[in-house]
């Protein structure tokens, strides 16, 4: 081999190496465009009133609080179907099933219902929820059709989570006299928690800025009142952004209320993301398996 | 050679297999109440499967399947009407590497008493504190009982889960290479603690280090490619074996 082919090689391995330098700064260049572009237009929006007042004066003026309040019940709503049902599906899959067909099928069709458009669920949610069970345009039709929505990630998280667990502790409870059960409720649960929570929590920020499967399931165009129960309608962030820039018949006018109602959007989806990884870190810190 | 005492275990016509391979061929074997036995073999040669049949761990692998009996106090643990949750009540086990529960050391300790429903805090209290005691790291551990194990060293650790193990107050305690992650001051505390152990319980215990089964066994087994070579009191096997192939590993010439 001689000096000149080595040099060439050296030119197309640096040459490569640019490449997937420049698509790594490309992703960040866009996320950080994206937040810029949201703050430089959104900060002005931003106030007291912004987030405390309900809109008024056909939205061109006011707040945003009822549809602040509005995402938060739905998020809550969705934790509260999918991080039982998710934990359960994903304990069974993890620790009861048996690998072999019947399973490698259902993992399958988890995969593929984390595929499902949000749109679709959406639709799911109208025909299931709001019509078939009756329970209207609410919280609660909204909560469970996003709760099914962010359930394969719950399910995900909490199979890693589970897998993460030393089988040494299983061993070790088991030698004791406990059965299976005992076993994933006193060792290997209580391991898992931490990981189950903070994979679930960043798969709740995602249900927080969807707009689709709220759209026929829970959300209103405008109430001038907080929910008084789970069948109530509220207005919903994503859904209120839509119908600024979509429906309205001022948009020009709503527009800076737009852009600060994407900010707080964003704000709430990252803060929730943060607070989940920050709690991880600290909790990979201390974990010393 | 003297009356045979009566045996806490024995093994007969046992086989075991993984899927097809078969890990264990007819092993039969008693094991003396309140002595130490040690199995020992090379690498592979099924001492630990062995080990891990006597309390019924090896369940929990899927595809196996034994044949044979072990008979604990005149029941067959393979019977039908055997529940291995009790089995492995009265035949306790400690693993190759330290396995305390991310919780505290007294959490540790008190795990399978709560299990079986001991609820009582004074009694509690004090199992643990008889446990610890009995595992010999009461006075280590006594002012930091609620400070998680993991804190604790890997001696200090392994010690924990004989604790732990002990405060289930098992008939026999199976141990697993106990010492094969230890250093060798921790070695020697826990080989101390396996000859005091052996006052109130039936201890089996693999290593694949012949000075210490030389050190604290009363009985030694010679395991080699799934079989049971030999068996007989420590200081015979040792000094006067009568296979070859037991010659041949406790001279070094192989393992």
């Amino acid at each position: 081999m001689s000096w000149h082919s080595l040099s060439a090689r050296k030119m197309r391995e640096a040459l490569a190496f640019m490449v997937f330098r420049l698509a790594m700064l490309l992703v960040l260049l866009s996320l950080g465009g994206i937040l810029l572009f949201v703050l430089i237009h959104g900060l002005g929006a931003l106030s007291w009133e912004f987030i405390s007042q309900p809109p008024r004066n056909s939205m061109t003026e006011g707040g945003i609080f009822p549809a602040i309040m509005g995402t938060i019940y739905l998020t809550l709503g969705a934790i509260l179907v999918a991080l039982p049902l998710g934990v359960a599906a994903s304990i069974y899959l993890s620790e009861y099933a048996s690998e072999g067909r019947v399973l490698r099928i259902v993992r399958l069709g988890i995969q593929n219902l984390a595929g499902v458009p949000s749109v679709v669920f959406g639709l799911f949610g109208l025909g299931l929820f709001v019509v078939f069970f009756g329970m209207g345009v609410s919280i609660m039709a909204g909560s469970l059709t996003l709760g099914l929505l962010i359930l394969p990630t719950v399910i995900g998280a909490s199979e890693e989570a589970l897998r993460q667990v030393p089988s040494t502790f299983r061993e070790a409870s088991l030698a004791l006299g406990a059965t299976r059960w005992q076993t994933i409720r006193k060792v290997v649960l209580p391991a898992a928690l931490p990981g189950i929570l903070t994979g679930s929590i960043l798969g709740i920020g995602r249900a927080a800025g969807e707009t689709a499967p709220i759209m026929f399931t829970a959300a209103t165009f405008y109430t001038l009142y907080l929910p008084d129960s789970v069948f109530s309608q509220v207005m919903a962030l994503p859904y209120h952004i839509y119908v600024l820039a979509t429906a309205g018949t001022h948009i020009a006018q709503t527009r800076p209320l737009q852009y600060g109602t994407v900010l707080v959007l964003i704000s709430l989806v990252l803060g929730l993301s943060l607070v989940a990884i920050i709690t991880r870190t600290r909790m990979r810190r201390t974990k010393k398996w | 050679m003297v009356d045979a005492p009566e045996p806490i275990i024995s093994v007969e016509d046992l086989n075991f297999y993984y899927g097809e391979s078969q890990a264990l061929t007819n092993i039969n074997l008693k094991v003396v109440r309140s002595q130490v036995t040690a199995l020992i073999g090379p690498s592979g040669c099924g001492k630990s499967t062995f080990l891990r049949l006597l309390n019924r761990m090896n369940d929990l692998i899927a595809g196996t399947r034994v044949e044979g009996k072990v008979i604990f106090e005149g029941v067959n643990l393979y019977g039908p009407e055997v529940d291995p949750v009790h089995v492995r009540r009265r035949i306790g086990m400690v693993f190759q590497k330290p396995n305390p529960f991310p919780k505290s050391i007294y959490n540790n300790v008190a795990y399978g008493p709560r299990l079986h429903g001991l609820r009582d805090r004074a009694k509690l209290d004090e199992l643990v504190e008889r446990s610890l005691k009995a595992a010999a790291i009461w006075d280590e551990v006594k002012d930091i009982l609620h400070q998680s194990a993991l804190g604790l060293s890997g001696g200090q650790q392994q010690r924990l889960c004989i604790a732990r193990a002990v405060a289930m107050e098992p008939e026999v305690l199976l141990m697993d290479e106990p010492t094969s992650a230890l250093d060798p001051i921790a070695t020697a505390r826990i080989e101390e603690l396996v000859k005091e152990l052996k006052r109130n319980y039936t201890v089996i215990i693999v290593t694949h280090n012949m000075q210490q089964a030389a050190r604290v066994s009363d009985e030694t087994a010679f395991f080699y490619m799934g079989r049971l070579v030999e068996m007989g009191p420590t200081e015979e096997i040792f000094t006067r074996p009568r296979k070859e192939q037991t010659e041949h590993y406790i001279t070094g010439r192989f393992g």
